[in-house]
């Protein structure tokens, strides 16, 4: 089958955004390694932790920091302001000025680029491996060195509100997205985009940033992963003198707290019209526990769950929705469980034209409701396993994709060990847990259904801009 | 931009221009110095690199041909056969197909490009036999039940319609259309609503016949596996596939002559402006200086002109770049961004100011060595996966490289002159621009092309 339509109805809320727009292949994530060594681990004096993911295959080497604050550790009111920073990040220092870094970069035959998510916020550059040590005296330089002109954070600004554009206000199931988790969240931060909302991205400045940036980058707030053809001893070394040298900030909590849900009540709906909708869709995203906040057995009971439901050709909704009866192009179910708070199970349909809404959701409740009641066929079970720990494997193919991994694992609230133990968390799900899963979270009560629809009101006139 | 989503899949379905996209960068040393030119025992060819580092097995293929062999009325026949492939063959329905594929995590896919019927395969290596037996029967012996190729059909027409109100992709269509007008490669792979509605199964079947052929085929494997048995698998896969392909041939073509401007109008608030005109084709001896100097001004990175320009300076984009594509029957360079609709006209200006600059004064000496600098060392860097090696060893072969091409490239690289460059520069883009506009505001779009200019100049 096409993949065309998987991606079309991905879950957008994961969305990490980067500085610059890359056209790099999405990878096959998988949670962890298998087979191989696990990574060596250790932490500097001045509280940065530091993984070391040895890959002798090619000469190149991947640094990635992750700073443990996203969009979701924003102050009210100045929503994209994580965002925000992460762009004005490639504005020099004293020490190097703006340019320097990203030319150097490119000068080595580098890459680099940098990302946004609720929970963390990452820059990387894949080198030479002879360059580590370089680019580490870059990164360490800008973790606090970082100078801001408005001639630079105004067009930059600019650049966001392109990027919004671009994301978001040219894209109507983005923008169902937004209203989704909004009405999702009625109290946790994850509720606001990680882009921000227009009105605030537009009156952000410097001063919003340098503050932001002075409350939250600081050694003991952040993750160094280094993924390549390098040993942790020669790592050690190198981070001790460049990171190691940067002041740790005591003031920072260890923890982060933000306001919680309270149980949800009722199931809640919001509809989308836009005119330039030409294939209507429906999603309903569930409020679930994520890997860091479910009991033991369960994130990974969710992640068996949603494979079964909607990962592939023979997965219940592509089958119940999409093969035997014809109502939608299309069906997928998604659980992103790397999240410090609780996190979102997402089923997404496209109806055929002239199938209702009411129809495609009469089969998606009566595929939970079965999945609820009954236990799950073993070798459905079966299938869905050797899926899900193959991309732990495949995963080892690639070092940026491992970093990425254990970055925004180790970002979430999870360890080393959680990581690389999930294969074996998902081999020990059982069918009963699969079933408990669907009955207790994929309770209506714990959603928000959400509609795409063509606008056919013929409306003109412009707001803004 | 990554998401950790298990549904991923990799692909490419940006698929608005996707002549040829792979970055011109090679393998590391190493891998160069082990890439193997296997010959099977029943006489099948494929470039090969053995590694065990980690147990998996990743195959790239292509047979010619691709979407030029879709005919005339009827584009996106070879889209249609590529998403069908896998729904059912030989003994197996496609629920058992898909069964087969997922209980084993085999990753099977296709692709009709501009001019490549392109596959991937990636399994385990304990699960090998199975994932070559699978693709040996979806080659030889596809079903195309007519409820299957309806139910792939109506996603194919579900993603077009999409396409007509999504601002890159009408873009690209209408790029594509002005650059080639009736040649095959004005069209688009996946094909338009009303071409897809007229396939007909004997259609797929037909495609099937003429274009999966031995004697175009080219492969390239990297991975956990021995020559020997892969010559077997090989043979056991493809050796059931007719000896000769039989294509329409394809003429060459020139892109349409820069300048021109075609505004599509669409009620976005971000306008999305495609650029570009005839590029070089990749056996032309100027090539890399072209490639060069592409890079200087719009390549990737954080530091193009065009990234200082539009970007970085005025704030008037979050994406522009630039790339040539180059093709069996033609080239071109293709160049997009997105800007607020009030501003289009003063992004496209600033654009074909860079690119007039360019044409006029060639790069720096400093711009020069520097791109060198970063084509040379970029080399490895692209090649870090068992799957992007595979991608670029096809690659290299659709582009008739020789096999140690990795191990010439940097000399090519270092022959580049500034004054190459400038030729280079002067011939891509000495002629302006074939500009496409999507969006709002046709008072700011719609102006006559660069070389008659508007009475009033000024937005």
């Amino acid at each position: 089958m096409t993949s065309r339509l998987r991606i079309a109805v991905r879950i957008a809320s994961t969305l990490a955004l980067t500085v610059v727009p890359h056209l790099a292949s999405r990878p096959a994530m998988a949670q962890t390694t298998v087979t191989s060594d696990p990574p060596a681990s250790f932490t500097l004096g001045n509280g940065l932790q530091v993984v070391v993911i040895p890959d002798h295959r090619t000469p190149v080497v991947t640094e990635m920091i992750w700073y443990k604050v996203g969009s979701a550790d924003e102050t009210p009111g100045k929503s994209g302001l994580a965002h925000f920073l992460e762009h004005l990040m490639f504005k020099g220092t004293a020490k190097h000025p703006v340019g320097e870094f990203s030319q150097t970069v490119l000068r080595i035959g580098g890459n680099e680029n940098a990302f946004t998510s609720f929970d963390y916020t990452g820059y990387f550059q894949r080198v030479p491996r002879e360059q580590l040590a370089r680019m580490m005296e870059f990164e360490a330089d800008r973790m606090t060195g970082l100078i801001l002109k408005d001639e630079n954070v105004l067009p930059e600004r600019d650049v966001v509100l392109e990027e919004y554009n671009m994301r978001v206000a040219n894209n109507p199931e983005a923008r169902l997205t937004e209203q989704i988790m909004a009405a999702l969240y009625l109290n946790h931060p994850y509720g606001r985009p990680v882009i921000g909302w227009h009105h605030e991205i537009e009156k952000l400045g410097r001063e919003d940033a340098l503050a932001f940036y002075r409350r939250f980058y600081a050694p003991n707030n952040a993750t160094l992963v280094i993924a390549g053809d390098v040993e942790a001893a020669e790592v050690r070394t190198m981070a001790e003198q460049s990171f190691g040298q940067v002041a740790p900030q005591p003031a920072i909590p260890a923890q982060r707290i933000r306001p919680q849900e309270p149980e949800p009540v009722a199931p809640r709906t919001v509809t989308l019209a836009d005119p330039k909708v030409e294939q209507p869709t429906v999603k309903r995203y569930y409020l679930v526990p994520s890997a860091a906040t479910a009991a033991p057995a369960e994130s990974a009971a969710l992640d068996v769950l949603a494979q079964l439901m909607g990962g592939g050709s023979n997965s219940y909704l592509y089958r119940a929705l999409v093969v035997d009866k014809p109502l939608a192009v299309g069906a997928t179910a998604g659980y992103q469980g790397t999240s410090l708070d609780p996190t979102q199970f997402v089923i997404s349909a496209a109806p055929r034209p002239g199938v209702e809404f009411s129809q495609v959701e009469q089969v998606i409740d009566s595929v939970i409701a079965d999945v609820g009641k009954n236990p799950v066929h073993a070798e459905d079970l079966e299938r869905v396993k050797t899926q899900l720990i193959a991309e732990a494997i495949y995963a080892q193919d690639n070092q940026e994709a491992l970093a990425r991994w254990y970055g925004g694992a180790l970002t979430t609230g999870l360890s080393i060990a959680d990581i690389r133990s999930w294969p074996d968390r998902i081999r020990a799900v059982t069918a009963d847990q699969v079933r408990a899963a669907a009955q207790q979270w994929l309770d209506k009560k714990r959603s928000v259904t959400g509609y795409l629809i063509k606008d056919t009101a013929a409306k003109r006139e412009e707001k803004r801009s | 931009m990554i998401n950790f989503s298990t549904n991923a899949r990799r692909f490419c379905f940006a698929a608005v221009t996707c002549l040829t996209m792979l970055p011109l960068s090679a393998a590391p040393s190493q891998a160069a110095a082990k890439i193997q030119h296997l010959i099977s025992p029943g006489g099948i060819e494929a470039w090969f690199v053995q590694d065990a580092t980690v147990p998996l097995i990743a195959m790239e293929y292509a047979f010619g041909g691709g979407a030029t062999q879709d005919p005339a009325d009827k584009a996106g026949v070879g889209n249609l056969v590529a998403d069908t492939l896998d729904e059912g063959s030989g003994d197996l329905d496609s629920s058992t197909f898909h069964e087969r594929l997922d209980r084993r995590a085999i990753e099977l896919s296709f692709a009709s490009t501009r001019d490549y019927f392109r596959g991937s395969l990636r399994m385990l290596k304990d699960n090998r036999d199975e994932a070559f037996d699978l693709l040996r029967m979806s080659l030889t012996s596809p079903h195309f039940d007519s409820a299957d190729v309806e139910r792939i059909r109506s996603q194919v027409i579900s993603g077009l319609r999409r396409d007509t109100t999504n601002p890159s992709a009408l873009a690209g269509r209408k790029f594509l259309e002005t650059a080639f007008g009736d040649h095959p490669y004005g069209r688009q792979a996946a094909g338009t609503l009303e071409s897809v509605a007229r396939i007909d199964i004997a259609d797929l079947k037909d495609y099937v016949r003429r274009v999966l052929a031995r004697d175009t085929l080219k492969i390239a494997v990297v991975g956990d596996i021995d020559p020997a048995t892969l010559g077997q698998l090989l043979d056991k896969t493809f050796g059931g596939l007719p000896a000769k392909a039989s294509l329409t041939p394809v003429p060459d073509v020139e892109a349409a002559k820069p300048p021109q401007r075609a505004f599509v109008p669409l009620d976005v608030p971000q306008t999305v402006v495609m650029f570009g005109g005839p590029g070089f084709m990749r056996n032309d001896p100027n090539f890399m200086a072209a490639y060069v100097a592409n890079h200087i001004l719009g390549g990737g990175g954080l530091s193009s002109r065009l990234y200082h320009e539009v970007r970085e300076k005025r704030g008037l984009a979050y994406s522009v770049s630039e790339s040539l594509l180059w093709a069996d029957h033609s080239a071109l360079f293709i160049g997009n961004t997105g800007t607020r609709a009030d501003r289009a006209g003063e992004t496209v200006e600033a654009i074909n100011r860079e690119i007039r600059k360019m044409a006029e004064e060639g790069p720096t000496q400093q711009e020069l060595d520097e791109a060198k600098s970063y084509l040379k060392g970029s080399q490895m860097l692209s090649l870090d996966t068992s799957s992007k090696l595979a991608s670029a060893l096809l690659q290299y072969q659709n582009d008739r490289l020789p096999i140690d091409y990795i191990e010439k490239r940097n000399a090519i690289v270092d022959a580049v002159t500034l004054d190459d460059v400038r030729k280079a520069s002067q011939r891509l883009w000495g002629q302006g621009l074939l500009t496409v506009i999507v969006g709002r505001a046709p008072q700011a779009a719609a102006q006559p092309a660069a070389a008659t200019p508007p009475p009033t100049a000024k937005n």
